[in-house]
């Protein structure tokens, strides 16, 4: 079935866990996937598949330049245009709290300090039905979590986005409840995929893609990936996200990449490749990622916990 | 007259000559064909709502020739929403006709801008002098079919919207809609007095 296919499909490389140094003119060619898969040890599968135009990064423009960060506007364009002047990424603050031994108020530059921070490339599925391919960089969540030392009630991780209506400007509107919020099951946000990111192409993060921290978790539909964030909270109950509580319906805690649930607007079997015209790249079960996750959902019904 | 109607031939194909500029330089952005579609979609609309003022203007201004700006206004509002059609019958769906038939039977929003494009067809054939003289009085209520694509339409784009929580933009084109339609209810009654 399409768990099978996905692993097929997927090369272990496009996951860089090493820390390979990405710069922008590495991924220009298509020489690139196959440079990467040379330095990763862990590959297994052919030359061809390593090739494959699924693996190279789209341009730092297309990555940059057609967001979604209501923050700033719905329009794809609009945060690239609003964002970079009004969010101020530093001083940032972020805190981690709740049901945890050592919770703590950092400085950006310490809470980043004891982490390793490494490149890798990631694909990006939004729950509009398109994708992208970035070169993410950050650490895993997990280093986080391990050095906070959550307590055994806690269950899952909520996260925060900056609330401050002058930085982001259509946090003044109610067209979403603010500040924005994510969450994940504990076991997911310390699966070895999830990612606290920092930066894109070898640099610190835009400040429309969500400077100067955010979530990447790569399994799941984009809009997962809450920008801005300053606050982690460990807690024994289940978030409701900012989706949800916009529409429970049409957005669920889960939000896993899924081509057998449909978006109850569009249907999510088939993905727009940016900046491919035509929608015909087959989507992925769990986003190409079936064989990492999987367990996590083994016996679940993913159509109700959508 | 016929200056003025080469004015608004211009001004009708301006979208379009700024989409094809666009897609020449490069600047329809990552996802080209969102944006093609999100355009002639809007301007489909736009168009509907201008044929919908004339009537209105017409009477408050008491310039009767603006009648004859309806028809080539009407039209390119057919050819915007064909456009519309194409980016998803080729970008979407790549001429799966199955699934487009599911899309349709399916999803409330593509159902409804389905019937609207539909219905937009009939009138657009019959946009003729030939079918007018031949229609009549029926010609009249035929083409009242407007007021249904145009509320369908709206409809269609506030129901895609929802998705993304911000109906802003279908809400002010909601707005003009009903403006409009209120301007005709009121004047009707003085149309037939002067007829």
């Amino acid at each position: 079935m399409l768990i099978r296919r996905a692993s097929e499909i997927i090369p272990s490389s496009e996951i860089t866990p090493e820390g390979v140094y990405i710069n922008r003119r590495s991924f220009m060619g298509a020489a690139v996937a196959g440079a990467a898969a040379a330095l990763s040890p862990g590959c297994l599968l052919g030359q061809e598949q390593e090739q494959d135009q699924q693996l190279k990064p789209n341009t730092f423009e297309e990555i940059t330049e057609y967001n979604n960060f209501w923050e700033y506007g719905s329009e794809k364009s609009d945060p690239a245009q609003n964002a970079p002047g009004l969010l101020k990424p530093r001083p940032w603050t972020v805190s981690v709290e709740g049901l945890c031994n050592k919770p703590g108020k950092y400085q950006l530059e310490d809470f980043l300090k004891p982490h390793k921070i490494e490149d890798r490339i990631y694909r990006m599925r939004c729950v509009e039905a398109w994708s992208v391919v970035v070169p993410w960089r950050g650490f895993p969540l997990r280093d986080l979590i391990a050095r906070a030392e959550p307590t055994p009630a806690a269950k899952y991780v909520e996260f925060l986005t900056l609330l401050d209506p002058v930085q982001m400007p259509l946090q003044k509107t109610d067209l979403l409840e603010w500040p924005y919020n994510e969450g994940l099951r504990l076991d997911e946000a310390m699966h070895p995929l999830t990612l606290m990111t920092t930066g894109l192409y070898g640099r610190d993060l835009p400040a429309q893609n969500g400077a100067p921290l955010r979530l990447i978790v790569p399994w799941k539909y984009g809009f997962k990936g809450i920008k801005s964030i300053v606050r982690i909270r460990f807690q024994e109950s289940q978030p409701n996200s900012t989706w949800m509580k916009q529409n429970r319906r049409e957005y669920g805690f889960y939000s896993n990449v899924n081509p057998n649930v449909d978006h109850p607007r569009w249907s999510q079997k088939r993905e727009r490749r940016l900046p491919s015209l035509f929608k015909n790249t087959e989507t992925l079960m769990f986003n190409g990622y079936a064989n990492e996750v999987q367990s996590m959902y083994s016996g679940m019904d993913l159509k109700k916990f959508y | 007259m016929i200056l003025l109607k080469t004015l608004l031939w211009l001004l009708c194909l301006t979208p379009l000559g700024f989409l094809v500029y666009r897609g020449f330089t490069g600047g329809l952005g990552a996802n080209p064909a969102e944006y093609l579609s999100h355009r002639t979609g809007f301007w489909t609309l736009t168009l509907i709502m201008v044929t919908l003022a004339i009537t209105p203007l017409r009477r408050f201004t008491g310039w009767n020739q603006l009648i004859q700006f309806r028809r080539p206004i009407g039209l390119f509002a057919f050819f915007y929403a064909c456009l519309h059609v194409t980016t998803y019958i080729v970008f979407d769906q790549f001429f799966d006709f199955g699934a487009m038939i599911e899309d349709i039977r399916k999803r409330p929003y593509i159902t409804v801008g389905f019937t609207a494009f539909v219905l937009l067809i009939p009138l657009a054939i019959t946009s003729t002098k030939g079918w007018i003289r031949r229609l009549g009085r029926r010609w009249t209520k035929l083409h009242r079919l407007i007021y249904v694509t145009a509320i369908l339409g709206v409809l269609h784009f506030f129901w895609k919207e929802a998705s993304k929580a911000d109906v802003r933009d279908p809400l002010i084109f909601a707005g003009v809609l009903a403006v409009l339609l209120l301007a005709r209810s009121r004047l009707r009654p003085r149309v037939r007095r002067d007829a």
